[in-house]
């Protein structure tokens, strides 16, 4: 499956949740949804997003799906437990292209091998997934979405190269702004 | 000395709702009292920098952390700490056990902990101030707005 067909079963199903993406998912997102429950992680730190989300859920108790790839989640694999310990409503999606995209398409350690799904439920996720083909992935996606989190969904999808890295369209204190507007209505 | 109840009665005070922390030696003695509390929220995470992160998306979501680590894990959250505070400007308030400070200023430790924390802190451009060990002290920092460092010698 393309990243594109992995984020619109994403933008068609997520309700009213929050959606945090970062690099890949920064530059597609946005033909796909714009609203002031979309933020853009970007600058980030390395591997962060998902405690980004995780806090974000914590405090405003709405359901948060983080974008996320499979070489910034091997960058923060702590975040499974993390998640697990003090469990919030977080879906935490891992696009696996076993590419780092945005630096040239070098493999990261693990490429195409690595059992995300695996990782997550021995860390202690209650709900997860793992889907590689694309009709797989639209029949039972909005199930693995809509349900109370914390949950991951590793969805492998195809790699592409020539990638740079994405800018988002507003600034980040627009975007916290408009966030912040949001959650608290 | 601070007791873990003291502690907890202090941010309590200063209105603190969350502690993200990867606790040592010395910040780990109160581990029992927030562990206990209902208020502030005890968030245990693997590493710092997940710290800082979670205490990032507790602000946007309109909450009051206070992140705690040592000095150790400061190094290894520099990432972090450079997109949150200056990427996307939150104000972090981080309590940090500087390792050895105490044994450093009477030059003897071999500990190389105490002589980067300094320079590291001033390197992110976040102000710090030294905690005394009093309440009183303790209660006016947790009251100063953030971004900034509290520093707890070891």
């Amino acid at each position: 499956m393309t990243v594109h067909e992995a984020l619109e079963v994403i933008a068609r199903n997520r309700g009213e949740q929050i959606v945090i993406t970062t690099m890949t998912a920064v530059a597609i997102w946005p033909e796909l949804s714009d609203t002031p429950l979309d933020f853009a992680y970007m600058p980030s730190a390395m591997g962060q997003a998902p405690g980004l989300a995780q806090g974000l859920a914590l405090a405003s108790a709405r359901g948060v799906i983080v974008i996320h790839g499979d070489g910034c989640t091997l960058m923060n694999l702590g975040c499974l437990v993390t998640l697990a310990h003090t469990p919030a409503d977080v879906t935490l999606i891992i696009l696996d292209n076993a590419l780092y995209e945005v630096t040239g398409g070098q493999p990261p350690a693990g490429a195409g091998r690595t059992d995300f799904a695996a990782l997550a439920r021995a860390a202690g996720i209650g709900r997860v997934y793992a889907f590689s083909e694309h009709n797989d992935w639209q029949s039972l996606g909005p199930q693995a979405l809509n349900g109370k989190g914390p949950a991951v969904i590793h969805l492998r999808v195809e790699g592409r190269m020539g990638q740079k890295a994405p800018r988002p369209h507003r600034t980040m204190s627009d975007q916290i702004q408009r966030l912040r507007e949001a959650i608290c209505r | 000395m601070i007791t873990g109840s003291d502690f907890v009665a202090a941010l309590r005070e200063a209105g603190i709702t969350d502690i993200p922390w990867l606790p040592d030696s010395e910040l780990g003695r109160w581990e029992s009292a927030l562990a206990a509390a209902i208020t502030p929220r005890l968030i245990r995470v693997c590493r710092e920098g997940e710290a800082l992160a979670i205490a990032a998306g507790l602000l946007i979501g309109g909450r009051t952390p206070l992140v705690a680590m040592q000095c150790t894990g400061l190094f290894e959250a520099g990432d972090s700490l450079r997109n949150f505070a200056h990427d996307l400007k939150l104000p972090l308030r981080v309590l940090v056990g500087v390792r050895s400070w105490r044994a450093y200023l009477q030059q003897q430790t071999a500990d190389t902990c105490p002589s980067f924390t300094i320079p590291i802190i001033e390197a992110w451009g976040i102000p710090y101030r030294w905690l005394d060990g009093t309440m009183a002290d303790l209660l006016a920092a947790l009251n100063e707005p953030g971004p900034r460092f509290y520093l707890l010698p070891e």
